[in-house]
């Protein structure tokens, strides 16, 4: 059926993968499809932006009728920040990897967070660089060993933790195995005013997918403990709200109103997080890496505060579109100023 | 051949120098003396004398040695001047060279405080009571050290003829005309003036004299003048990263953004984001192009190392936005307050793999302005990044100019198709592909995301791609981007300022120069001539050149590249772009960290006529 656009799924599409079969970053690609069907996305206010490497392939894999920008290695923060101030009314979406965003764009990356560039902003991670073949990444797991390159003895960088540090508002982690997961937290993103972060961790098939890795898929089903289960709310859709609630018990559950307007519902299972509380997703973080924990959820929300854009004191239209007259001052206001400098 | 030229100081007191002499203040970094220096050029140039100013300051917020230099001259040549006539000698760490450094003839004034003693007999020495007056004009104790300086002001207008209601002006103008500093500033000048008429008995040639030189003419910096011809030019989103000498350049900018407020909602239309490193800056402005923004950023060197990676890819991606290199001394930190022109090979192929970016090279502030709304119609026009290589001595230092010219194109956004001028061109063509060459000129046809058509999107990378704008790998592919990047450059020959040919009859020798060595070369050429040697004259004011350039250097006996950098780029360009024997063409680089003058000028370029 089509969605309100008149669009079908399969137009959400892009061009075939070249990724390994089995990549945990085509099934992302999926998820972005669906989500973007089911979101009545237009694509063409949509801007897909990627730096180098594997996961920086993707955006040529979904939404085929947006326009995108296959950046340099760990310079995506900057394409997208210029962009967004060039157009506020562009949705941009990000492709990131653990290389791109945990290493070479490290600063990049939290200067975006610290600006609150209006994005979603995914990064695929898989601890491993696939592309070089098999070298660690700043997020492999401390102690991890591989044949060639042998024992990894730093500790490894939790881009979450990063990212709150660095003034996120929206912080989330999730697994690229836990589809319904990955959607409902990138509807939440996409409803989101500011730099929205999912850290998915994404198995590279090839290169990182030993049981005992972190980053694997048998790791990542056998462990992954979710902080909630979620209901995604659109804006508007009142209805079916009341209905969910009566299903949950009182205290169980958060209601997290964003800023279209849509909710995001969380009922809160075993590891009761609540991730309004600063200090609590910090502490959640750390007890997480501490015991081994591999929890995926909302990790923290704040009320949005002002994007880039609000903060730039410039014209709500769009900068590129701005018509010749209101580019060039008139020939008076040049005599004007001539005449201070004689 | 032997030609002796005159130093513009006369050694005889009893000949009069009319506004044709240097003078040189010394003091502290730091210290307020910037006020006092701006508020003497000013006045200068009130009484209608050319004067050019040149600030040779370190890379030190207060303390170390700085030196400003004025230059009257009656003849226009405002260039600076390799000797210096009068000494205000204010820093006693330099005082000794300072006081060795000026002609004989020459004059030197300093505190009476420090009873420096007269150790040269053929200079005139005025000992000035700098203390005693500011303690006398009761001064709040929070500006007595920068107040000071007005001291220096009052004695120099008492010594050599500046009238006090002129520096009064002069205050005024420098203060924004605010009345209560400049008023307080002005006691201080006033009194130091009294005490000079009643106590010192001038005993040295030097004159300022009203003239009517300057009349209808502004004073300012190359870098406020590329501040309002980006804001004449539509510039929407700036990116920036601090650095010496660039900074004053997004300062003016800032300073003069209202004039872009929407006359209709007062809201503004200019964006202005600090990066976090220039890296990031250009990334910004690479993605504000992109996006459809008139973007540019400001830099210097340094800066311009960490943007390579993003020129290349803008160049590849073809991606319009401007870059400004203010240009210091290199390499590596260098000489962050000194000028140079050693940008210049670096940028032109800034990139890996094959890249050719293209420049433009102002010599003037008001070229400064002109390319700094132009370069927005070229960078869309090209689909490129534009260049624009200025220096320190340019950017920051005050020049004498006509008022600005206003634009005299509209603004032209290049080949950039909306909804329905792509709805129309898919009916022309059948297609569009974001990179084939419909017209055959190199330069193809964009749309800017946002636009409301199914077959508007492309994908923008760095990677190989065809014409569609597809992921290839195929070398075929490769070769023909290649091909037509090569057509877009050899076309933007003809598109780019051309150079400014200047010719004498019979001149034989052809000089080629570029950049803030304009003023130099002027009053080189005319005291050549003035000898009998004629010369031509051609001011390179874009690259890749234009065919003219290699007429130029075809035409002539013999061709002398003149620029401020240490190994010749300019020639070293030259070389590799013209076929043609370059063996008469002569590389004269000077690369010393100081503004060319025309002594080095002439020096050099008879240095090399003896030798033919």
């Amino acid at each position: 059926m089509p969605n309100t656009l008149g669009l079908e799924r399969a137009d959400y599409k892009g061009s075939p993968s070249t990724l390994c079969p089995g990549c945990g970053h085509d099934s992302i690609s999926n998820q972005i499809i669906s989500v973007a069907f089911d979101a009545n996305l237009p694509m063409h206010r949509v801007i897909k932006l990627s730096g180098i490497g594997c996961s920086s392939k993707t955006p040529a894999y979904f939404l085929g009728k947006s326009h995108g920008f296959n950046a340099l290695h760990g310079r995506m923060p900057s394409i997208a920040t210029g962009a967004t101030v060039a157009n506020n009314e562009l949705i941009a979406v990000a492709v990131s990897g653990d290389g791109d965003t945990g290493a070479i764009g490290f600063g990049q990356f939290k200067h975006l967070v610290r600006r609150n560039v209006p994005m979603v902003y995914i990064i695929e991670n898989n601890g491993v660089y696939g592309l070089t073949k098999g070298q660690f990444s700043a997020t492999s797991d401390e102690g991890q060993r591989v044949k060639y390159y042998g024992l990894n003895e730093f500790p490894a960088i939790d881009l979450c933790l990063e990212a709150i540090v660095a003034g996120a508002t929206f912080v989330a982690r999730s697994f690229s195995g836990d589809s319904k997961q990955v959607q409902a937290l990138l509807k939440a993103a996409l409803a989101h005013r500011g730099t929205a972060v999912l850290d998915i961790i994404s198995p590279c098939v090839t290169f990182n997918n030993a049981p005992e890795s972190t980053k694997s898929y048998p790791y990542g089903k056998e462990h992954q403990i979710a902080l909630h289960e979620y209901d995604f709310i659109p804006a508007g859709w009142v209805e079916p709200r009341e209905e969910i609630t009566a299903d949950y018990a009182e205290g169980t559950e958060i209601e997290v109103e964003l800023y279209d307007g849509s909710i995001i519902r969380l009922k809160k299972l075993d590891e009761g997080h609540d991730p309004r509380n600063r200090m609590e997703a910090l502490r959640v973080l750390d007890d997480a890496s501490q015991d081994q924990k591999f929890i995926t959820g909302l990790i923290y929300y704040e009320e949005p505060r002002p994007v880039l854009n609000d903060l730039l004191k410039v014209t709500s239209t769009p900068l590129s579109h701005l018509e010749a007259e209101k580019l060039r001052p008139s020939k008076e206001a040049l005599d004007r100023l001539m005449q201070g400098y004689k | 051949m032997a030609v002796q030229f005159q130093t513009s100081a006369s050694a005889e007191p009893t000949h009069q120098n009319i506004n044709d002499f240097s003078l040189m203040v010394a003091t502290k970094n730091g210290s307020g003396s910037q006020t006092s220096n701006e508020v003497l050029i000013r006045s200068l140039f009130r009484m209608g004398i050319p004067v050019g100013g040149k600030n040779l300051f370190p890379s030190n917020i207060k303390g170390l040695p700085t030196w400003y230099t004025i230059r009257a001259s009656k003849d226009g040549f405002t260039g600076r001047h390799d000797t210096t006539e009068v000494a205000v000698v204010m820093n006693e760490l330099t005082a000794a060279e300072d006081i060795q450094n000026l002609l004989p003839g020459g004059v030197c004034i300093i505190p009476r405080e420090w009873k420096w003693g007269h150790r040269r007999e053929d200079i005139t020495y005025y000992e000035i009571p700098v203390k005693e007056t500011v303690v006398a004009a009761n001064i709040p104790a929070d500006f007595r050290d920068r107040i000071a300086n007005m001291v220096y002001v009052g004695a120099c207008a008492s010594l050599f003829g500046i009238p006090m209601p002129i520096i009064r002006e002069a205050l005024l103008g420098t203060f924004g005309g605010k009345e209560k500093p400049a008023a307080l500033n002005y006691g201080v000048a006033e009194m130091a003036f009294n005490w000079a008429q009643e106590n010192l008995v001038k005993s040295d040639p030097f004159v300022f004299e009203a003239m009517d030189e300057t009349a209808g003419k502004i004073l300012i910096t190359g870098n406020e003048a590329a501040a309002l011809g980006s804001l004449f030019g539509g510039v929407t989103v700036v990116a920036w990263y601090p650095i010496t000498p660039s900074t004053s350049l997004v300062d003016g900018i800032l300073d003069h953004r209202a004039l872009r407020n929407d006359p209709d909602t007062g809201e503004g239309t200019v964006a202005i984001v600090q990066a976090e490193d220039e890296l990031a800056a250009i990334g910004m402005i690479v993605g504000a192009g992109w996006a459809g923004a008139r973007s540019m950023t400001a830099t210097s060197g340094p800066g311009i190392s960490l943007m390579a990676e993003f020129s290349g890819l803008a160049y590849f991606a073809e991606i319009p936005c401007v870059i400004w290199d203010v240009t210091r001394t290199g390499p590596s930190t260098g000489l962050p307050t000194r000028t140079s022109q050693g940008d210049l090979l670096f940028v032109y192929v800034l990139g890996h793999g094959d890249t050719r970016q293209v420049i433009l090279l102002p010599g003037s502030v008001a070229e400064c302005f002109e390319f700094g709304w132009r370069a927005f119609d070229v960078a869309e026009g090209l689909q490129t990044p534009i260049f624009v290589l200025s220096d320190l001595d340019l950017g920051m230092n005050i020049w004498m100019s006509e008022p600005f010219q206003y634009p005299d194109e509209p603004i032209k956004r290049g080949k950039t198709l909306n909804k329905e001028q792509l709805e129309d061109f898919i009916a022309e063509h059948g297609e569009w592909g974001r990179y084939k060459d419909y017209d055959r000129d190199g330069v193809t046809y964009r749309t800017l995301p946002g636009t409301d058509h199914p077959r508007a999107a492309y994908f923008t990378r760095g990677t190989g791609h065809n014409e569609k704008a597809i992921y290839s790998e195929r070398k075929d592919d490769w070769v023909a981007n290649l091909h037509r990047l090569n057509l877009k450059l050899e076309n933007a020959r003809a598109m780019l300022p051309q150079p400014v040919v200047q010719t004498m009859p019979g001149a034989k020798i052809g000089i080629i120069s570029y950049g803030s060595n304009d003023e130099a070369i002027v009053e080189a050429r005319a005291l050549l001539a003035a000898d009998g040697i004629a010369t031509d004259y051609l001011r390179i004011r874009a690259l890749p050149v234009a065919r003219s350039v290699y007429d130029f250097v075809t035409q002539h006996e013999r061709v002398y590249v003149l620029e401020n950098n240490f190994d010749g780029q300019m020639a070293q360009i030259l070389r590799m772009e013209i076929a043609d024997d370059t063996r008469h063409m002569v590389s004269l680089a000077l690369g010393d960290t100081l503004p060319m003058t025309a002594q080095w000028a002439i020096n050099e370029i008879l240095r090399h006529e003896r030798q033919n």
